[in-house]
């Protein structure tokens, strides 16, 4: 399962996502290196939101939702008859725009959700999984004194990092993130920016946003994409200094979008 | 008149009209309470609570045996009406495009507009008139046919309140999709469930018509379903329509009871609810 470090971890060849007959992803063929940082951007409705859906199989929940083309993980497709979509989720976690703790739940439990889906793990085993991914997450000193208490009484931030506590939990080897600063106050938008420097030691990332900044803060690559197609793609400091399209260009300096 | 003036004159013949609606809406309801408070309460008293009723004739008595018929009977229809009604909801929420779902839904909405008395007639042809005799466990089913429309599209308007990032949130947690539905989405709307189907239950235990057919009501203490049953709306029907002033006394005091029986079902749901959003 694990990829020797010059094969990328993730791979799109001739990716093409329709919502029924409207194509809102054009043939892309993208690849992504394990233990990075993987920035899509570009203006609303280019496709980058449809994208990272495709690449855990949730664009598929979406009412005439499909796909042509392939996704590769760790040399699989995902997409192949025998591959078991719930069972894929697992290994490719997502973090949404808008935090979605479970309102029933507490932060213990919001947290351990993952984990009881798969198995039944011993209290001992859930307590230390629970633990490790809320210090991942950079929340368990917030939280430890009120674990059993309303997820929903945490302040947004603190949310979104529930969230992704939840998200790494059961060990999920790539962490999609879909503009997940984009409801958060700017403190709480760098903690998660400063988050994601760690969570790469041992996830792969690939992010959505709408902020350039953001990007070219925490990314190790970007990727640009307008109008469904994917424009550029290449190291962060390289897609930020020296564009070699001129759409790239344009929008990273504010000209458009 | 100039312009402004005229909106604020139109304003204000508008609110004129609606605070006339409200007060018709509200005053027969509370004409409804006050007669019975009047004409009923008089007659309350412990043993209206814990006697069955005395010869006609004869003074005092109680309706022990209706409040004890109406709670068996309601709530053996919950048993059946309930499950059924909230699975219902459930299956049409969550699969909104099937066709079995287009079906179900206009099947309850045409029985939520059939009079109640249809069913009453329905459960006779063929549970009365096949087993020969008129019984409590009849009038349940009755109810519970009424039951599972109502509880049906409330159970399937509540889900779909749940915003739908809480579902995609499981499901990207590789949650299967069955499971999903119920420890998160139903899970998370539980209250209002609860509260749609005590709302269900309080409507059908003020029914009548349904269980002049079925359980027919009777003078005596009874804890058989399989046998004719007394029920607080028969027994006001019963009291009422008679000939003795002393039961129309008591019809008075016995709807009282009803409209309490409902009242406390109400304010249980409204508790319910209120758990909710703290």
């Amino acid at each position: 399962m694990s990829a020797s470090p010059d094969t990328p971890l993730l791979v799109t060849d001739r990716l093409t996502a329709m919502y029924g007959k409207f194509t809102a992803v054009k043939g892309v063929s993208l690849q992504f290196a394990s233990n990075q940082v993987h920035a899509l951007i570009g203006p609303s409705g280019c496709g980058k939101s449809t994208f990272i859906r495709t690449l855990n199989r949730m664009h598929e929940i979406t009412p005439g939702g499909w796909i042509t083309g392939r996704v590769l993980l760790g040399g699989e497709d995902i997409y192949a008859p025998r591959v078991n979509a719930m069972r894929l989720r697992r290994r490719v976690g997502m973090v949404f725009q808008k935090p979605t703790p479970f309102p029933t739940m507490s932060i213990y439990d919001n947290v351990a959700s993952g984990l009881r889906v798969t198995a039944r793990p011993s209290r001992a085993e859930l307590h230390a999984r629970v633990e490790e991914a809320l210090r991942q997450a950079a929340l368990w000193e917030e939280v430890k004194d009120r674990l059993h208490g309303s997820a929903t009484a945490l302040s947004g931030g603190q949310q979104q990092r529930l969230c992704i506590a939840r998200t790494i939990a059961p060990r999920p080897e790539v962490i999609l993130l879909d503009e997940p600063t984009a409801s958060l106050d700017p403190l709480g938008t760098q903690r998660i920016e400063e988050l994601l420097f760690d969570l790469k030691q041992h996830f792969t990332i690939v992010i959505v946003t709408h902020n350039m900044q953001q990007a070219a803060r925490v990314s190790d690559t970007t990727t640009f994409f307008y109008l469904g197609s994917m424009v550029e793609h290449g190291k962060t400091r390289r897609i930020f200094t020296a564009p070699t399209n001129e759409q790239t260009e344009a929008y990273i300096t504010g000209r458009f979008g | 008149m100039n312009r402004r003036d005229f909106r604020r004159f139109k304003s204000g013949i508008m609110v004129a009209l609606m605070v006339g609606a409200v007060v018709v809406a509200v005053l027969p309801l509370l004409l409804i309470l006050g007669t019975l408070v009047a004409k009923g309460a008089s007659s309350l008293n412990l043993a209206f609570f814990t006697r069955t009723p005395v010869p006609a004739g004869e003074s005092g008595g109680g309706v022990v045996h209706a409040i004890v018929g109406t709670l068996m009977i309601v709530g053996m229809a919950g048993l059946i009406g309930l499950p059924l009604g909230i699975g219902a909801g459930i299956y049409s929420a969550e699969y909104p495009g099937s066709r079995l779902t287009s079906i179900t839904r206009f099947v309850a909405d045409v029985m939520n507009g059939t009079p109640s008395i249809v069913v009453g007639v329905f459960a006779w042809t063929w549970i009365v008139a096949n087993q020969g005799h008129f019984s409590g466990a009849a009038g349940s089913v009755a109810l519970a046919l009424i039951m599972i429309p109502m509880v049906m599209r409330t159970t399937e308007e509540i889900i779909n309140l749940v915003p739908h990032s809480l579902r995609e949130a499981a499901l990207a947690l590789g949650y299967p999709r069955w499971r999903t539905s119920l420890t998160v989405v139903v899970r998370t709307c539980l209250p209002g469930i609860v509260t749609g189907s005590l709302l269900a239950v309080a409507r059908v235990a003020g029914e009548t018509a349904p269980l002049l057919f079925t359980a027919l009501g009777s003078q005596f203490m009874g804890l058989d379903l399989n046998r004719p049953m007394a029920a607080l709306p028969l027994t006001v029907y019963t009291y009422a329509t008679g000939p003795y002033e002393e039961w129309h006394r008591l019809a008075w005091a016995t709807a009282l009871v009803l409209i309490l029986v409902v009242l406390i079902l109400s304010v249980a749901a409204r508790i319910a609810t209120r758990e909710r959003f703290e």
